[in-house]
C-alpha cells in the first residue's frame, strides 16, 4: 500500500500537531489547499485504512510521572516468537513490540518490547511479570534503561518524503 | 504526584482521547459537549498540556512502513565522545527518535526516510562521520497495536 502525494502531505502537516483553533481541519485544509470535508475524509479513510493507527492525543510518558522507560529485548527461538510477541502486546504496560533482526556476533536479541513504569523498580517488576506471563523466562533477555532523551520527535511526512510511525520510546 | 498537576478536564483529555479523535468542523466543541464545559476550556486545556510538555500534539501514529521506510540503529560509543556522537546523529534530518540507554550499544535512534535507499544512506552518513558502525534493526513484524497509553492516576 503506498500513500498517495496528499496524504503524505496531509500527515506532513499534522507533524506538530492540530491546530488548535475552532475549525481546525478547515485551517489545514487552508494550508494544502484542500476543502475542510477532504481533509476530514482523509483522515477516516487513513484510519480505516490502517496508515493511521490511531489520530488523536498524543501524550509524553516522561512528563505525565512514567520517569522510567526500558527496552526489553528477549532472544527467542524463531518458531516461539510470534506466540511470544502478541502475549507481549496484550500487556497494557507494553506500548510498543517488535520482532526485529539478530546481529550475531554483537547483538543475538530478537524481539523488543517498550516498556514505561513510574520509576526503575516498578519496570523491573513489570519486566518480570511480562517475561512470566509471554513464557519468556527461559530465554536470554536484557534491559535497556533510557537515560537521556537527546531528540524526539514525529517523523517528518514533508511531500516526497518519509512518512513512518516508528518510534524507540 | 500527576492528579494535583492537571484538572480534572485535563485528566480526561489524557485519557479518553488518544484515539478517534472527533473529525467533525468544530472538534473540540464536540469534546466539550461531551465533558460539558466549553469549546474555550478544551482548547486551553490542550493548550497548557502542551506547555506543560504532557501532550507532544493531537496528531496521527502512522503505521510503521505504511509508507516509506524506517529502521532502528544503535552505536556503542565511548563515554567521552558521547555528547559530540549525539549531537551528529540529532542533526541527521532522518533521526527522529535518539536516546541514550544503559548498554554497550548505548545511543539508539530511528532512521526514517522516503525509502529503503535513503535510510541506508543516513546510516553511511553517520558511520562516516563518527567512525563507529550501526547496528541496523529494522522490523519484521509488529505485534503491537498502539491504541494509546492508559494512565494509572495515583
Amino acid at each position: 500500500m503506498d500513500l498517495s502525494d496528499t496524504d503524505r502531505a496531509l500527515l506532513d502537516a499534522l507533524k506538530d500537531g492540530l491546530p488548535l483553533t475552532a475549525r481546525p481541519y478547515a485551517e489545514l485544509g487552508r494550508r494544502l489547499g484542500l476543502s475542510e470535508d477532504e481533509v476530514t475524509a482523509r483522515l477516516w479513510a487513513l484510519q480505516i485504512d490502517g496508515a493511521v493507527k490511531r489520530f488523536g492525543v498524543v501524550v509524553r510518558h516522561r512528563e505525565l510521572g512514567y520517569r522510567a522507560n526500558a527496552m526489553t529485548v528477549w532472544d527467542v527461538p524463531d518458531g516461539r516468537v510470534r506466540d511470544a510477541g502478541s502475549k507481549l502486546a496484550a500487556l497494557d504496560f507494553v506500548t510498543l513490540c517488535y520482532r526485529r533482526p539478530r546481529r550475531p556476533p554483537d547483538w543475538p536479541y530478537n524481539l523488543f518490547a517498550m516498556i514505561h513504569g513510574r520509576d526503575r523498580s516498578r519496570v523491573e517488576q513489570l519486566v518480570e511479570q511480562a517475561s512470566w506471563l509471554a513464557g519468556l523466562r527461559d530465554c536470554p533477555r536484557d534491559v535497556l534503561f533510557s537515560r537521556h532523551c537527546y531528540k524526539q520527535r514525529g517523523a517528518r511526512y514533508d511531500g516526497a518524503r518519509a512518512v513512518s510511525g516508528e518510534a524507540s520510546g | 504526584m500527576t492528579d494535583r498537576r492537571f484538572s480534572p478536564l485535563e485528566r480526561r483529555l489524557l485519557d479518553a482521547y488518544q484515539r478517534d479523535f472527533p473529525l467533525s468542523p468544530r472538534p473540540f466543541a464536540e469534546i466539550a459537549e461531551r465533558e460539558g464545559v466549553s469549546e474555550d476550556a478544551v482548547l486551553t486545556a490542550l493548550q497548557r498540556l502542551q506547555q506543560l510538555g504532557a501532550v507532544s500534539r493531537v496528531g496521527a501514529v502512522v503505521r510503521p512502513h505504511a509508507a516509506g521506510w524506517s529502521t532502528l540503529a544503535a552505536l556503542a560509543v565511548p563515554d567521552e565522545r558521547l555528547e559530540a556522537v549525539a549531537d551528529t546523529v540529532s542533526a541527521c534530518p532522518q533521526v527522529n527518535h535518539n536516546y541514550l540507554r544503559e548498554h554497550a550499544f548505548n545511543l539508539w535512534f530511528v532512521v526514517t526516510g522516503r525509502d529503503r535507499a535513503e535510510v541506508q544512506d543516513a546510516l553511511a552518513r553517520i558511520a562516516a562521520e563518527t567512525g563507529l558502525e550501526p547496528l541496523d534493526l529494522p522490523l519484521e513484524e509488529p505485534f503491537h497495536i498502539d491504541l494509546g497509553f492508559r494512565l494509572e492516576w495515583t
